[in-house]
Parts: structure tokens; C-alpha cells; sequence
């Protein structure tokens, strides 16, 4: 069974303001345009995955889907509800609810665990804020989210820095599994694994979907963990969706001059495909004075005069696969 | 013949901790020619970054360097001292972490921290400072540099933590780079571009790379030699496209076996059995308890790594008995 729009996402538009470097005053210079103009929707159960380059705004669009940061404008409904309107008003008891529907597993798992803190305590820490298990069980509980994430149970007493990285990713993981979520951001949850690990945790996740109606927000640099994953994929650029479609049509009929530079660029593991050149070329633009028509211009080899005046919008070229560009399928 | 630049011998480096002396490194020998790149592969946890580190002098406590050797151009570096090696460390030797913004104090703007890399080993002028860490931003592809350089590490995304962390690394133009997963925040255009500037660089500056990473893409795509590690030791040694085509050690087929690909469908096969615990290993050789080739041998006493053919390293037993499959160009 799939519900559609569990998660909706509309117009999300996130910019943050740049200042000038005066002692005394503080003047606003410019802004960085992080996420313009962002809209999806994420079905119960389903895998939904933002791919796209460095910067593009991913971490910021998760940010603001879980209000650890505010939104320029735009709205994000959980089960229909409005979260903003949600999380903004007074009772207590529905925001606490709310956190643990949603959980996020960081970019970084170096930064987000406590240092002082034992793993055993970072983990049962959401347990005890949302009081999620009796105090008894915790340990129970702790010791079968480290068996859940290829991790033993001694490592509970341990501390952070004690761990590898791709070791301290997996105590991240048990920690946002701890409270039984809904929804989970995952962002790059898996780049800092082994090949092995990576598949475990990438089958955990699957599992997990399963078993306990998950959906996820997953957000990746490794394409091949996009393909393995999930049902349907978003392309970022500069801000903005360009293309979105099933998993496996947008790995195989990609329609976008940057979806198709993406999947090119991705390294072969064999040693007989050497040097292949980065094909992309051209500046890395800027959010804080995007290019005026398609944000992708300076860069795209197709692009036409119309390409720099007018910003191609989002259309639907086939049932389910959208696209932002003026002039589809020519490559 | 090509010359070694870096040679490391029976290196160990332990961590004393509470529950026991974590034996991250045990016994780990390489070596790095000049100008190759070489890559450093392995299970999560068994000891990449601890043996840069360790090559670095900067083990964290409560870790320490037990035992072993490693010579830069044939000086011995653990009998520097600390001062000696303060003027080692990025101009020779430098390093890429693995968390970018671990290299990143959070107070202070990307340009004061650029700048008091440049500043720490020779006079600069502030002028020529800014110039220079503008190319380097450029470098590095970080767009709209003069005003990005003002900005603080938590204003930046997480790949753009990591490309400063790059021009960092580079900003001295050191001799031997350790680029521990220089590119995994990274999107693959941009890792691409990073690749290939670090080919530039290794060209032009005749530098040699250690690149460590979990993309099995990158090691074939950038390496020359590969090393293998696995819980602390060396488990294979060899040339790029024979350790691809003819692994030798099982760890390194099933590590093979794991390797996603994009461009062809492939049953994703795990690698069975736990991580070790490296306060008690297991005894022999290390992998045994995960190895469908152990036997009796295995458990007693630790194989050595021989050369097997030129170039090629193994501490296995079994090398000789078994037929490992390699990556063959085809789909399973
Ligand atoms: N707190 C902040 N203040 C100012 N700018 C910010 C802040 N957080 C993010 N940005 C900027 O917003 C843009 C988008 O950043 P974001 O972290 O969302 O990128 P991303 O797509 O997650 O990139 P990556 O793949 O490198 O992690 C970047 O230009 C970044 O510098
Ligand atoms: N400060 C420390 N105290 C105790 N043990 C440590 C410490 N730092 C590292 N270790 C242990 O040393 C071993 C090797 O760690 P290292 O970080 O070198 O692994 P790695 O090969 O780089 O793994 P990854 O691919 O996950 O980064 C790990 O088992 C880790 O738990
Ligand atoms: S709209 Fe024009 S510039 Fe933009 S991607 Fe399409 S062809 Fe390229
Ligand atoms: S020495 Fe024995 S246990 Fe170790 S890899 Fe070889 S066959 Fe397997
Ligand atoms: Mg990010
Ligand atoms: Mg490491």
C-alpha cells in the first residue's frame, strides 16, 4: 500500500543574507540564494532521493523540512499538516510528537555526536526525551540498535572519538532509528562507509522501509546507492529542481544537460576505463548572483540565446518524469 | 628504477584506552615512489587513517607509534623532533582530512585560516597572502571566492568545507599528500574537477598522493599501486589493474564483489561475519574468522606478506591453493 503526499513540499525557498565586513556595521550585501523555489511531495513508504552538485541547496531543503532552520516562504505539510504553522504554535506535547516523527541522519558524522557522551547515552538520549521506552529496557534497546547497524555491544560504553568514520556513521544511524520514526532525512548516510557496510546499512534501510512503513528523504553524492535505493529522484542545481522522474528512468533516459553530466562524471570501478576527463566544464556559479535565464547556461553546451533570457519551468515531458529545460532531448 | 619517497616498516600504533590497548595498526609496511599515486583501501576501521596520522606524528591521544619505522627520503622522521616536524608538516608531508571541518576552527573566517598556513613557515605579506588564497579558492572551485573567503565554515556547505580543506592541504605545495577521502562530500562533476586537479598538481609539482578512499571508481581511475588493509594489517599489496583483475587475497575479492556499479547491473554481495575487535584480534591471520579458505594454519600464527609476482604482495596462506575472481567486464 502507498499513500501518496505523505510529505509535501511546496515553493521552498530558503535564502541567507550576506554581510558586509564592517566592525560596527553590519550591512547587508547580497544574499545566497540556497533553495529557490522547491516542490515535491514524498509517499508513505517511499525512498525519495535530491542528488545534484556541492551547494545546491540539499542539506538546506532537509534543514528546513525539519524547522531546524526557518524558511524564506513556502510550506511543508506532514500528513497534511502544516509543520511550520505546527511548530510555531504552543502545545507542547504535539511539537515533541512531531520531533520524533521526524528524524535526520547528519552529513557529518563527526560534528553531531557528543564528545563527552558515551555511545550507550547517545543513543538512548531520544529515548529518554520522548520517553519512548521504559527506563528498564533502554539498554535492551541500545544494545539491539548496535546489533541493527553491524555494531556490538561493548561498543556501548565507548566514546565517539574511539570510532572510525564510518564506525561513528552507524552510531548516528541507531541513534535516529532509536525512536521509531516516520520519516527520516538521511543525508549522505553512507559515503564515509566501506562498499560492505554500505550495502548492509543501504538493505537495513530497505528493511526498515518495510517493516516499519518508512520514508525516506535520502540525499546522496553516490548515484549508485540513488539507483539502488530509490523509487524516484530529484536533481538539484544551483537551488532549483531541473528534473524529476522514476529512479530508473532517470538513469537511463536522463534529459537534462547536468543529469546527464552527473551520471558521466561517475567514476567506473575498473581500471581499464581509465582517465576519462571530467566532462563538465566551466565556473562553478554562484547562489549569491545566480545566472539569469537557466541557471545551468555557462555551463551547458547546448544553451541558445533563449536559454540565457528566459528560466526554463518545470514541466512534465512523460507521465512522472519532469524537466526543466528549453530544449529537451536534443543530446 | 623509481625512487622511494616515503618507506614505512613494521608500523604499529596502538591506543591505550580504558577497556584495553586497541591495536589500530599492527605491523604495516609500504612504501611511496616518488610522483605515483597510491591508493589505501580497506574495511571501515582498520587503520588508513591512523597509519597517515601516524606518518604525520600526530596520533591523538591516548594513541601512540609502538613500534616500527618510517623514512622520508631516507630520514628516519620518528627521531625528529617536534619542532623538526612542525616544519615537515605541510610543506612535505601534508594531509587532506577525512573530516573536512575538523581542519576548520570555527571562529575565524576561511581567509584568516588559509592565511595562517601560508604565515606559519615563512613571512607574507597580507597582500600577497589574499592573492594567493584567492587562486587557491579558484582553484578548488569555489565560486565568488573574494567574498566567500570572508565567510565562516558553518556558512558553507559541507563539499565546500571540504574543497577548503583541499586548498589548505595544497597551499603549500607539499611533496607527499595524504588525501584521506578527499572527495566523498563531494558531487561526482566537482570530484571529477578535484581529481583532476590533483593530477595537475601531482604533474607540475612532481608530488606524490596517497589517496585513501572507500570508491573503488577513484582507486581505479587515479592509482598506480593499491594497499590493502584490513584490521590494522597489509593484506595485499599490487599494481592497480592486477589487484582488479587478479586479486590474490580473499578479503580483497569479496571486497571486489561488494563494489557497486552504476553502469551495469550486479547482485550487491556482502562481505559475511563481524568487524574485529582490535583490543582482542583474532589470532593468526586476522581475517579467519570471515575467510571461507581458513584453515587450521590461519588460526595459529599470522601470515607475512610475500611477493608473489614482481610487485605483488600477499600475506595469505592460501594463495597458492585458491582462485579468487576478479572484476571481469561483465555482469554476473
Ligand atoms: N548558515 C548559512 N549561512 C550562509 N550560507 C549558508 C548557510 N548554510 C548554507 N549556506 C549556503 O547555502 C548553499 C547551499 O548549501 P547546502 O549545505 O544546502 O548545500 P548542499 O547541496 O547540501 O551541498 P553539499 O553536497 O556540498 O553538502 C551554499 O552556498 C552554502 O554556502
Ligand atoms: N582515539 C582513539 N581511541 C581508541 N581507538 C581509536 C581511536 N582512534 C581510532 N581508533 C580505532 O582505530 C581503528 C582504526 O581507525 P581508523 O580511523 O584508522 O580507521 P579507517 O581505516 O580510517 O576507517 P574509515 O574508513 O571508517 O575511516 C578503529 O578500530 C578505531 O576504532
Ligand atoms: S535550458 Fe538551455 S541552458 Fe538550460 S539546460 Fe536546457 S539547453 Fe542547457
Ligand atoms: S591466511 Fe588463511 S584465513 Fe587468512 S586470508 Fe589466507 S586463507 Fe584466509
Ligand atoms: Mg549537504
Ligand atoms: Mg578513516
Amino acid at each position: 500500500m502507498t499513500e501518496e503526499n505523505f510529505l509535501q513540499v511546496k515553493n521552498l525557498v530558503k535564502y541567507f543574507p550576506i554581510y558586509s565586513r564592517g566592525v560596527l556595521t553590519k550591512k547587508q550585501v547580497g544574499q545566497v540564494h540556497a533553495v529557490d523555489g522547491v516542490s515535491f511531495n514524498i509517499n508513505k513508504q517511499e525512498t525519495f532521493a535530491l542528488v545534484g552538485e556541492s551547494g545546491c541547496g540539499k542539506t538546506t531543503t532537509a534543514r528546513v523540512i525539519l524547522n531546524l532552520i526557518e524558511p524564506t516562504s513556502g510550506e511543508v505539510l506532514l500528513d497534511g499538516e502544516n509543520i511550520f504553522e505546527k511548530f510555531k504554535g504552543s502545545d507542547k506535547k504535539e511539537k515533541l510528537k512531531l520531533r520524533r516523527k521526524m528524524q535526520m541522519i547528519f552529513q557529518n558524522p563527526y560534528g553531531s555526536l557528543d564528545p563527552r557522551m558515551t555511545i550507550c547515552d547517545i543513543i538512548s538520549e531520544p529515548l529518554v526525551i520522548h520517553k519512548h521506552v521504559a527506563k528498564e529496557c533502554r539498554c535492551e534497546r541500545v544494545y539491539e540498535l548496535l546489533k541493527l547497524v553491524g555494531l556490538e555491544e561493548y561498543h556501548a560504553e565507548r566514546y565517539p572519538h574511539e570510532f572510525s568514520g564510518g564506525q561513528r556513521q552507524r552510531i548516528c544511524i541507531a541513534r535516529a532509528l532509536a525512536v521509531e520514526p516516520e520519516f527520516i532525512v538521511a543525508d549522505e548516510p553512507v559515503s564515509s562507509l566501506d562498499v560492505s557496510i554500505r550495502a548492509q546499512i543501504l538493505n537495513l534501510l530497505a528493511d526498515l522501509q518495510k517493516s516499519m512503513g518508512l520514508s525516506f528523504l535520502y540525499i546522496s553524492h553516490d548515484l549508485s546507492s540513488v539507483r539502488q535505493i530509490s523509487q524516484r529522484v530529484a536533481v538539484m542545481y544551483l537551488g532549483e529542481i531541473v528534473e524529476l522522474a522514476e529512479t530508473d528512468e532517470l538513469f537511463d533516459n536522463p534529459l537534462h544537460p547536468y543529469t546527464q553530466a552527473l551520471i558521466e562524471a561517475v567514476p567506473i570501478p575498473d581500471p581499464k576505463t581509465k582517465n576519462v576527463k571530467a566532462r563538465l566544464r566551466g565556473e562553478v556559479p554562484s547562489p549569491i548572483n545566480p545566472p539569469l535565464g537557466c541557471r545551468f547556461n555557462p555551463r551547458c553546451t547546448h544553451a541558445t540565446a533563449a536559454c540565457r533570457e528566459k528560466k526554463p519551468e518545470l514541466f512534465e515531458v512523460d507521465k512522472g518524469h519532469f524537466l526543466a529545460c528549453a530544449q529537451p532531448g536534443q543530446a | 628504477m623509481t625512487e622511494t619517497l616515503l618507506k614505512v616498516e613494521g608500523l604499529k600504533t596502538y591506543f591505550y584506552t580504558e577497556a584495553g590497548i586497541v591495536k589500530a595498526v599492527d605491523g604495516v609496511s609500504f612504501d611511496v615512489r616518488k610522483g605515483e599515486t597510491l591508493g589505501l583501501v580497506g574495511e571501515s576501521g582498520s587503520g588508513k587513517t591512523v597509519t597517515s596520522l601516524s606518518v604525520l606524528r600526530i596520533v591523538p591521544k591516548p594513541g601512540r607509534i609502538v613500534e616500527g619505522k618510517i623514512e622520508l627520503k631516507g630520514e628516519n622522521l620518528l627521531a625528529k623532533s617536534e619542532k623538526e616536524m612542525q616544519s615537515i608538516r605541510g610543506r612535505e608531508i601534508a594531509m587532506i582530512f577525512q573530516d573536512p571541518s575538523s581542519s576548520l576552527v570555527p571562529v575565524y573566517t576561511v581567509e584568516t585560516q588559509l592565511r595562517d598556513v601560508l604565515s606559519a613557515h615563512e613571512k607574507i605579506s597580507k597582500d600577497d597572502a589574499h592573492k594567493k588564497i584567492l587562486d587557491l579558492m579558484n582553484l578548488v572551485g569555489i565560486p565568488e571566492a573574494e567574498i566567500r573567503m570572508r565567510e565562516f565554515p558553518h556558512q558553507f556547505s559541507g563539499g565546500m568545507k571540504q574543497r577548503v580543506a583541499i586548498a589548505r592541504a595544497l597551499a603549500l605545495e607539499p611533496e607527499l599528500l595524504f588525501a584521506d577521502e578527499p572527495t566523498t562530500a563531494l558531487d561526482v562533476t566537482i570530484q571529477a574537477q578535484v581529481l583532476d586537479l590533483l593530477e595537475d598538481l601531482k604533474k607540475k609539482m612532481g608530488m606524490s598522493l596517497v589517496m585513501i578512499t572507500h570508491d573503488m571508481g577513484i582507486i581505479a581511475k587515479m592509482t598506480s599501486r593499491v594497499v590493502v588493509m584490513y584490521a590494522g594489517n597489509v593484506a595485499e599489496i599490487a599494481k592497480t589493474d592486477d589487484l582488479y583483475y587478479r586479486p590474490r587475497h580473499p578479503y580483497t575479492a569479496l571486497l571486489l564483489a561488494a563494489v557497486p556499479r552504476l553502469d551495469r547491473k550486479k547482485t550487491l554481495s556482502i562481505i559475511p561475519g563481524n568487524i574485529p575487535n582490535l583490543i582482542e584480534p583474532p589470532s593468526g591471520c586476522r581475517f579467519h574468522p570471515r575467510c571461507e579458505f581458513a584453515t587450521k594454519k590461519c588460526e595459529e600464527a599470522p601470515p607475512v606478506l610475500e611477493e608473489v609476482e614482481p610487485d605483488h604482495f600477499v600475506a595469505c596462506y592460501e594463495w597458492k591453493n585458491i582462485t579468487l575472481k576478479g572484476e571481469t567486464g561483465k555482469n554476473d
